[in-house]
């Protein structure tokens, strides 16, 4: 028992670092009254915990008693779940929306570790009952931190709608949780695939359990049917948790879905090309989530046609975004989830990007809504570009990062046999082009008015912006170093 | 026949306790669906969760899950607590700004 303990404690030092940082963060916000110390303090966090998972090294155990996996399959989302929060701490550190609540500065940075720390226990937990605690940490300090800037009516709005939606969906999964732990007689997820293997629980019952628990995934990524409190979250939230949400929150959920699906469902000794989730009978799964991604990338993408504020719009294009990631995902190929990884890893960048533009404009211009984006082009030529840059690349077209994220994705899916989703994946990409071009239309085709100058921003967003574009083209040009990383990453415990 | 009911029903075995939290969620999820104000909404959250928790419990004391299951419904405890606390600080902050808790009339974002 003890050595069990010791033993996992080595493997756990990144998430220590970070619960560590959360102390350090309710300390110092006691003793000091400067509003960036709590912001510099998690960053050094980020860069220790970096430090100790570069330390820590590739191993493949089981730690706590297989509570948590500690797998190349982790360390690979837990280093993109480090560059994110660093990207978003820099943000919020400059954000003008955030300054308004500068007593309460330190709380919003505890939370931010707080969920950090959730999302890094989901991509590693293999036992039910962790799954959903760690899944429940990142929730409950989301829903707050959507509710930051709490004079605002549409944030405390976007707070509301989120915890109502996220409690019921998360109430329903843990009701699925209890029925498979009780046909199974066992939460461990290796455990559940043995009992499941030797014929445990009826088709009926196993089935319904699924359902549920699709629930609550489904609404953690936002795909349809279960996106309806996207929209309005994305839109009240503070822009900076807008893109937290948007990138890391979906990404956790992800990472828990394919570990949770894969690891229970598949027989390990096939592999990850085996096609099916051949241990649970009636219903045909792969299309039932296929649908689901169909679903997700029409809905998202037809809807945001017509939004006019660039947050809901930028909401509608991840839901689109779900949609081709699940499309990776349901597939159930190993081809299908390396390119899963790579997605993932410009999805990061493109869409950090493009909200950080966004945040820049709403700063400077108190601009939201996309038609009060013309001329701002010519007002700010460079953040003006890289937005440009960055819609470029959420739609998919070469030579940005995002062009292959899709082409890896799509030929993924065409070798699998799934030709209609490709389809409907192609067509909508195309729909998507139109309210991309649209805001960089906005941007740069319309001239400002006379009285409107030239407006330059700090230094420190010119360099955060370059240090989002240059992987954003990078990736787009020169790609096998990412893609011999996802193929190496894709090695779960257990598989 | 009468008899064999009454039977079962004195000594209750796992499936009463599983029709009892079904009914418990389904009830959770109408409260949900049909209320319109978030407090009510909250109580049949509490229910699902409630429902979940009773289903862990039979299971321990009838399945080989033994002492896991009432170690998880303890766990599930804590976050039903933690979860409403946090709910109902927002609910507080938007009765603040809203002067309504009806969610039909908390709603300035559309499309």
């Amino acid at each position: 028992m003890v050595e069990q303990a010791l033993f996992s404690l080595g493997y756990f030092l990144p998430e220590i670092i970070l619960v560590v940082t959360l102390c350090v963060i309710i300390a110092a916000d006691l003793f000091t009254t400067r509003r960036d110390v709590p912001g510099y303090l998690l960053l050094t966090g980020l860069v220790t915990a970096a430090a100790a998972l570069v330390w820590q090294g590739v191993s493949n155990e089981a730690i706590f008693f297989n509570m948590i996996a500690v797998d190349p399959f982790a360390l690979f989302f837990k280093i993109l779940l480090l560059v994110t929060t660093g990207f978003v701490v820099l943000f919020s550190l400059q954000s003008a929306e955030l300054k308004a609540y500068k007593s309460r500065s330190g709380e919003y940075y505890m939370l931010l570790t707080g969920m950090l720390l959730g999302m890094f226990l989901m991509v590693g937990s293999t036992h039910l009952l962790m799954m959903f605690l760690a899944l429940e940490l990142t929730s409950i300090s989301s829903y707050v931190l959507a509710g930051f800037t709490k004079n605002n009516l549409k944030s405390s709005e976007a707070s509301v709608k989120y915890i109502i939606y996220g409690a019921v969906s998360s109430g329903i999964m843990l009701y699925g949780i209890t029925l498979l732990i009780g046909a199974a007689g066992t939460a461990d997820i290796f455990l559940i695939n043995e009992a499941l293997q030797a014929g445990a629980g009826t088709p009926l019952l196993l089935n319904i359990a699924i359902l549920m628990i699709l629930v609550g995934f489904g609404f953690k990524i936002a795909v349809v049917p279960f996106h309806f409190w996207a929209p309005d979250v994305y839109e009240g939230a503070p822009v900076t948790i807008t893109a937290y949400l948007s990138v890391a929150s979906k990404m956790a959920a992800f990472v828990l879905l394919i570990r949770f699906f894969t690891l229970s469902f598949t027989d390990p000794g096939a592999g990850f090309g085996s096609g099916t989730w051949e241990l649970l009978p009636g219903i045909n799964w792969n299309l039932l989530g296929g649908g689901m991604a169909a679903m997700a990338m029409i809905v998202g993408n037809l809807t945001a046609l017509r939004q006019d504020n660039i947050k809901r719009m930028l909401a509608y294009s991840s839901i689109a975004h779900a949609g081709y990631l699940l499309m990776g995902v349901v597939i159930l190929t190993g081809q299908g989830l390396v390119s899963v990884l790579i997605y993932f890893v410009i999805y990061l960048f493109m869409n950090l990007g493009a909200f950080y533009v966004v945040m820049l404009f709403s700063d400077k211009f108190g601009v939201l809504s996309i038609e009060n984006y013309k001329g701002l082009g010519h007002r700010a030529p460079f953040e003006g570009m890289a937005m440009t840059l960055f819609l470029v690349s959420l739609t998919g077209i070469p030579p940005t990062g995002g062009f292959v994220a899709k082409l890896y994705i799509f030929g993924a899916a065409i070798s699998a046999g799934w030709i209609w989703l490709v389809v409907i994946a192609g067509v909508t990409t195309i729909i998507s082009l139109f309210y991309y071009v649209r805001v960089v239309r906005n941007m740069f085709l319309f001239t400002p008015e006379e009285s409107a100058d030239k407006v330059i921003f700090g230094m420190g967003s010119k360099i955060i912006l370059l240090l989002l574009i240059i992987p954003v083209l990078l990736l787009g040009i020169y790609f096998s170093p990412l893609i011999e990383w996802a193929a190496t990453s894709l090695n779960m415990l257990g598989m | 026949m009468n008899l064999q009911i009454l039977l079962s029903i004195a000594e209750p075995g796992l499936n009463h306790f599983l029709i009892v939290s079904a009914l418990l969620f389904s009830l959770g999820v109408m409260a949900v669906l049909s209320k319109r104000n978030v407090i009510m909404v909250l109580m049949g959250v509490e229910l699902i969760l409630n429902s979940a928790n009773i289903n862990l419990i039979a299971f321990s004391r009838f399945t080989a899950l033994s002492l896991e299951g009432q170690m998880m419904g303890l766990f599930v405890v804590i976050l039903a607590a933690a979860e409403a606390a946090v709910a109902l600080a927002i609910v507080l902050n938007i009765y603040n700004r809203f002067n309504t808790i009806n969610l039909d009339k908390i709603s300035t974002m559309k499309g």
